[in-house]
């Protein structure tokens, strides 16, 4: 099998939904964790004589997710309904938008390559059936939450780049606080396309669709397993079918769902009940201005101010609220490195032990920043601000009054250093022995014991000095 | 005056007695309901009615009236409703098996804005089901006969709320006018019945036919019921984005208005298949008019061929998306089986109509796949053209006059095994659907065999008031 000779063409279908209080077409709330079908009214369930109201917020965070994704918004979009029949669907049909999208062109750009969005558009979700045994229940809590569809071009060449260009949508639909993006919560659903092609060729291949891809994980699997497929298929001289695949996180396999063959006539036609979505030059400019810096350029700014290294601003930078809390904490420590070290080590450390989120974090900015403050002007060792951090994850004291508290600020009192300089050596002489025997890689180990008992109440580099000059000039 | 005279007079004269306590809301139900007593087990024109609660309200509304407040002109005045206009906790069943036992849990905006004015909703009549028919006979409750002869269709689909009108079983109604069904069985029942403008009055609450042409309206005995209960349900709707937000005014009709207005009539429904006597009156009506309105000249609506097709296939393919939505799982009829899809297939082929069923199949053809752009496409174009002939024709008049209907009311099931002629009865009527103009129905002066003809007035968007004025002139030439 020569997998080389094929390059594999990928497109992907997003489905965001839109962080809204209320449903796209009523002002039912937008709460899954509830009883089944206590957020639904006479509108989200379709009953007769009921009529769909555009929920404006939903119009407002849709335009700012096309802007960030640098998409041209259509002054003038219009819905439409796609007919189907599925009991979890109650209208008969699902509320889109078709011929008119909100928005159209855009472009996510990943690792200096730009990924086309063909088309960015608004549409209601449908409710969940919930099978039991011989019975089915449908919860409508979901139905008509404000979703947007993300369909890209097919420029994507590989998983890696599929997963890349997940993560970077991801973030930027965090960044600008119009998802939650949580795909185990369903907020962020994505169904690739793929098709293989020999290298070189412009026609499209054959292309199977996956679905049921609720993480990061599964989508690279998915991927894979779909290349190696159809891989396996072209290089044996066969034809691919075109099918949609549910993938099956058990097994690791994908399963065809329905044959395209048979899809269905969804009978697309304007919704009468709805006028045209028409939005002002005002509006869109309105919009314009509630995006915050993107991550790609926060990044670039990260590196050019404070020469930072890639990975560590691509970690400070995954997470908005993260990005922000770095800001805030140089602010009042202007030693960027410092706090950046700091955040990736010790503060997601505890994120990631407490699975928290930066903004559940104890310990705010500018109290973090007094620590580092401390640290940088070399008032206490890092491993006295190591120990001060813990108690301050526990207290509400400020750095200095535990550094006072348990004496961690750093003494000047060096005879009362070499008091204890000379105590270690007496306890160690046979190390002391060596030393002077001219094996000087011991000193590392006795200045390690000085450390011990100081617990931090001295720069280690004056201790190493001291504790070197005193084993020198005793040798003289 | 005996309390059995009180169905003839207007609302404003029977406001004026509740006022003067010359007698309460409660004896006015009182006659109401001996009236529907008299005539339901022929006319058949309710399919539920409330009476306990109607007198409820009559006693509260009553009680209002000794202490002398200031009530509405509605207030005590009994409104029969189109079943297919939601009464919360009442049924709403469209006519239709589907939705026999479907009971709202929401007030339309309409009936929230008649309750609010003290009005007392005391049923709901009886229409073709879904609102799809010209002779009230494709409902599921049975037809509906014509007051002034039974052996004769009152006209559909609003039949049931102008037969009550028209026989005393209500003071004012509401129906729905997809392409003519508030104006053609007012004409029938020789009776006043109002479309308004499209967006004039909320459609929150009507059961969709077809969502770009429904309106809501009412049909009274005179003209000035009519304007009355008119400017209490119009008015923009948060719950529909269709809505206009343009101020109502003042809709008390005028009728020496009409020496200021124009009158035009349009060749091309002259050229159509009219019977006789409708034309014979329709003229006669034009040349008693003449004296009074400033001038009556002819215009030119072009596109006139092609409103009933247009209508046709704009109203069926809204009409399969509509009611797409009846398919057992969660409310109405449900046909047991053991499979979803079987499910679905049962419960449509029992719980709707042959009617219905056809329609259904002609709008799913005309959105289908390959079909779209040369049927509902088309048509969508069409129907540019046909506002545009409107607007045209409005440049040279302010109003059009036509007969409502082609035809006299016709006999029970002559039609019914005929939709091509059936459809015709709405020739004059779908044309101002499309363009989404109000028109009034008005009975002209003369009889025909004891039947009235109709008189359609054809206003500009949002001119609800002139069509009143004229229609009022109109009403004037009886007496």
């Amino acid at each position: 099998m020569t997998e080389d000779r094929y390059e594999v063409v990928i497109g992907m279908e997003i489905h965001a939904q839109l962080k809204t209080k209320s449903k796209m077409f009523c002002a039912c709330a937008v709460q899954f964790k509830d009883k089944p079908n206590s957020n639904v009214c006479p509108i989200c369930l379709g009953l007769p004589g009921t009529l769909p109201t555009v929920n404006f917020e939903a119009v407002r965070l849709a335009t700012r997710a096309a802007l960030a994704l640098n998409c041209q918004i259509n002054p003038k979009s219009s819905f439409a309904r796609k007919h189907y029949f599925y009991p979890d669907l109650p209208k008969g049909y699902q509320i889109t938008q078709y011929k008119e999208p909100l928005a159209v062109n855009g472009f996510v750009e990943i690792d200096g390559k730009k990924i086309r969005i063909k088309r960015l558009h608004l549409e209601e979700d449908s409710g969940k059936l919930i099978h039991s045994g011989k019975e089915s229940l449908v919860d409508f809590n979901r139905c008509g939450v404000p979703l947007i569809e993300i369909v890209t071009e097919p420029d994507i060449n590989s998983s890696e780049e599929a997963v890349r260009y997940l993560e970077e949508l991801k973030r930027i639909l965090t960044y600008i606080d119009v998802s939650d993006c949580d795909m185990e919560k369903g907020h962020f659903r994505c169904e690739p396309n793929i098709s293989l092609r020999k290298a070189g060729e412009e026609k499209l291949g054959t292309r199977t669709e996956l679905k049921n891809l609720n993480s990061l994980r599964n989508v690279r699997e998915g991927l894979e397993f779909e290349i190696a497929r159809q891989t396996t298929i072209l290089t044996r001289g066969e034809k691919i079918i075109q099918e949609t695949l549910l993938w099956d996180e058990k097994t690791k396999t994908a399963q065809p769902m329905r044959s395209k063959e048979e899809s269905e006539d969804y009978r697309y036609f304007p919704e009468p009940d709805l006028p045209p979505l028409v939005l002002s030059q005002t509006f869109i400019d309105e919009v314009r201005k509630e995006i915050p810096l993107l991550p790609q350029a926060r990044r670039q700014l990260l590196i050019s101010k404070y020469q930072l290294d890639k990975n560590l601003v691509e970690i400070i930078t995954e997470d908005k609220k993260f990005a922000d809390y770095f800001d805030d904490v140089v602010k009042y420590c202007s030693k960027a490195q410092l706090v950046a070290n700091w955040l990736v080590t010790e503060v997601r450390g505890i994120l990631n032990t407490r699975n928290i989120a930066i903004t559940e974090f104890p310990i705010s900015s500018d109290v973090l920043a007094e620590l580092l403050v401390m640290l940088d002007k070399q008032e206490i060792t890092s491993k006295a601000a190591k120990i001060i951090f813990e108690e301050m994850l526990n207290s509400k004291k400020r750095p200095r009054e535990i550094a006072e508290e348990k004496g961690l600020l750093i003494s000047f009192d060096e005879e009362r250093l070499m008091t204890i300089i000379k105590e270690t050596l007496k306890e160690n002489p046979d190390v002391v022995e060596k030393y002077r025997k001219g094996k000087t890689t011991v000193l590392g180990f006795l200045i390690g014991e000085v450390l011990r008992k100081v617990q931090g109440r001295f720069l280690p580099q004056r201790v190493g000095e001291l504790v070197k000059k005193f084993l020198d000039e005793d040798l003289r | 005056m005996p309390l059995s005279d009180i169905p003839n007079l207007t609302i404003f004269e029977i406001h004026n007695k509740l006022k003067n306590l010359d007698f309460t809301p409660t004896d006015l139900l009182n006659v109401i309901f001996s009236r529907i007593n008299d005539h339901e087990p022929t006319i058949n024109g309710f399919i539920s009615i409330f009476k306990e609660k109607a007198y409820q309200e009559a006693e509260i509304i009553g009680e209002k009236f000794k202490t002398g407040a200031e009530l509405s002109l509605l207030a005590g005045i009994p409104i029969a409703v189109k079943d297919n206009i939601c009464v919360k906790d009442e049924l709403t069943t469209c006519g239709s098996k589907i939705l026999h036992n479907f009971r709202s849990p929401y007030d339309a905006t309409a009936i929230k804005q008649l309750k609010k004015a003290g009005a007392i909703v005391i049923g709901k009549t009886n229409l073709d089901e879904f609102a799809m028919g010209s002779s009230n006979e494709t409902s599921y409750f049975g037809p509906v006969k014509n007051p002034l002869n039974p052996n004769y269709v009152p006209g559909g689909s609003s039949g049931g709320s102008a037969a009550v009108v028209a026989y005393g079983g209500s003071i004012g109604a509401l129906g729905s006018d997809t392409g003519g069904s508030i104006r053609q069985p007012a004409s029938f029942c020789g009776v006043v019945g109002l479309k308004p403008t499209y967006g004039r009055v909320s459609r929150y609450g009507l059961v969709a036919f077809a969502s770009s042409l429904d309106c809501i309206g009412p049909i009274a005995k005179n003209v000035c019921d009519v304007a009355l209960i008119l400017s209490i349900i119009a008015g923009y709707d948060l719950h529909d984005a269709t809505t206009v937000d343009f101020p109502v005014g003042s809709l008390i009709p005028d009728k020496n208005k009409v020496k200021d207005y124009t009158l035009g009539i349009p060749k091309e429904y002259l050229e159509e298949e009219i019977d006789d006597e409708v034309r014979k009156v329709f003229n006669d009506t034009i040349k008693e008019l003449k004296d009074y309105v400033r001038e009556i000249k002819i215009v030119s609506l072009p596109h006139t061929p092609y409103h009933l097709p247009c209508y046709y296939l704009i109203c069926t393919a809204e009409a399969s998306s509509n009611l797409a939505r009846y398919d057992g799982v969660r409310y109405g009829l449900r046909e047991k089986s053991e499979y979803l899809i079987q499910m679905y297939e049962a419960t449509r082929d029992v719980g709707f109509g042959k009617e219905v069923k056809r329609r259904i199949l002609l709008g799913t053809y005309a959105l289908s796949k390959g079909y779209y752009d040369e049927y509902y496409g088309t048509a969508q174009k069409v129907r540019s053209l046909i506002k545009k002939d409107f607007d045209d024709a409005f440049r040279e008049c302010d109003l059009i006059i036509t007969p409502t209907s082609p035809t006299l009311p016709f006999k029970l099931n002559e039609r019914i095994t005929n939709p091509l002629a059936m459809y015709r009865s709405d020739v004059f009527t779908t044309g101002p659907s499309l363009a989404g103009l109000p028109a009034i129905s008005v009975a002209a002066p003369q009889k025909v065999g004891g039947f009235s003809v109709g008189i359609q007035i054809i206003g500009r968007p949002f001119g609800e008031k002139e069509i009143l004025d004229c229609a009022l002139a109109i009403e004037e030439l009886n007496k």
